[in-house]
């Protein structure tokens, strides 16, 4: 079976650190970050490298801040 | 073997299988953190992205949290007075019958104020699409108890919990216009997970499907969070929609192709 690696780009200064995503996420490959954006609020990232870019996070997202790109290895 | 893919390698335009649609505007959402309005904002823009009806739409901006959808949805809209967007729905499309027409309407708007544009709308049979975003409350003007409010239910005029001997029962109003002969498609969703996200996509492009065959009126309720309002955090808010308010508010379809869903 062909294996996939995923990614996500975050604008983080749209991101308002609600947390529906982390919850959303099969892999638990995002985390809150320990910064702040603009309006103060922490913002999501992909912190253990595990993401397959199934998307799950970009479409309960809210705010509509992320992009998922995901190639075939 | 993963340790050969660079960042670089996967940042390319080619690899992208998620964006944001074009049809949500870059402005910042003026909803609180976890509001499922923006979820169901960006749902209804994606759907009239992939039918390619951006130029052929005109969509209502109701009054309550979503009154500044005109500012998010990159499509042509009008903003209607508290409750009266089915009315300028049902003028919009008598005028301009091959536009897409949608009214965007919260409970206190849809359910309260607006009651009776809703019904005779609705039993009237006009072709246009109504979002009826449920989140039990009036979610702007700090959490008032909204006819939609379970029973039980605080809120800032219920401190107690909803008594429904001095308060009334809650109103299923996607229930009641699925009785009337106008309506065509009648279905209730909601935004909080992936899975749900997805089968309220495909309810939302069927009402929009519905409205061009011109059969009746397609609506569509998706039952979301007001985490401010009840006083929880979003992922909070979101469990404890699924443990209260769905049991009352059941997913699902109500009516399809005209004819009511028997309840087993």
């Amino acid at each position: 079976m062909a294996k996939v690696k995923g990614d996500i780009v975050v604008d983080t200064e749209k991101c308002k650190g609600c947390e529906v995503c982390i919850d959303a996420c099969p892999t638990h490959t995002i985390a809150m970050s320990e910064d702040v954006n603009g309006k103060g609020y922490h913002y999501m990232q992909n912190i253990y490298d595990a993401c397959t870019g199934c998307t799950n996070c970009a479409i309960v997202c809210p705010d509509g801040v992320i992009t998922v790109y995901r190639i075939k290895v | 073997m993963d340790g050969t893919i660079t960042k670089e390698a996967i940042f390319k335009p080619e690899n992208i299988v998620y964006k944001k649609t074009s049809l949500m505007t870059d402005n910042i959402l003026s909803y609180c953190p976890g509001c499922g309005h923006g979820t169901a904002h960006r749902l209804i823009m994606e759907v009239i992205d992939e039918m390619g009806l951006e130029s052929e739409t005109i969509g209502i901006a109701p009054v309550g949290c979503s009154v500044l959808a005109y500012e998010f949805m990159n499509v042509d809209m009008q903003q209607a007075a508290h409750g009266r967007a089915p009315a300028h729905a049902t003028a919009i499309k008598r005028l301009m019958p091959h536009k897409t027409v949608f009214a965007y309407q919260g409970d206190g708007d849809l359910a309260a104020i607006g009651t009776a544009e809703t019904i005779h709308a609705c039993n009237r049979g006009e072709n246009f699409t109504t979002f009826f975003i449920n989140n039990g409350i009036y979610g702007m003007t700090g959490g008032q108890m909204a006819p939609t409010t379970l029973p039980g239910m605080k809120s800032s005029t219920s401190p107690y919990g909803r008594d429904l001997k001095s308060m009334g029962h809650p109103i299923k109003m996607t229930e009641l216009v699925a009785q009337l002969p106008g309506t065509y498609y009648v279905t209730r969703q909601a935004v909080h997970t992936p899975a749900a996200v997805r089968k309220a996509k495909k309810a939302i492009r069927k009402a929009i499907e519905i409205q061009q065959m011109n059969v009746g009126l397609s609506f569509v309720e998706i039952v979301s969070n007001c985490n401010s309002g009840w006083k929880m955090a979003p992922v909070q808010s979101n469990h404890w929609m699924e443990e209260n308010m769905f049991p009352f508010y059941p997913l699902g379809d109500i009516k399809v192709d005209g004819k009511l869903i028997e309840k087993k």
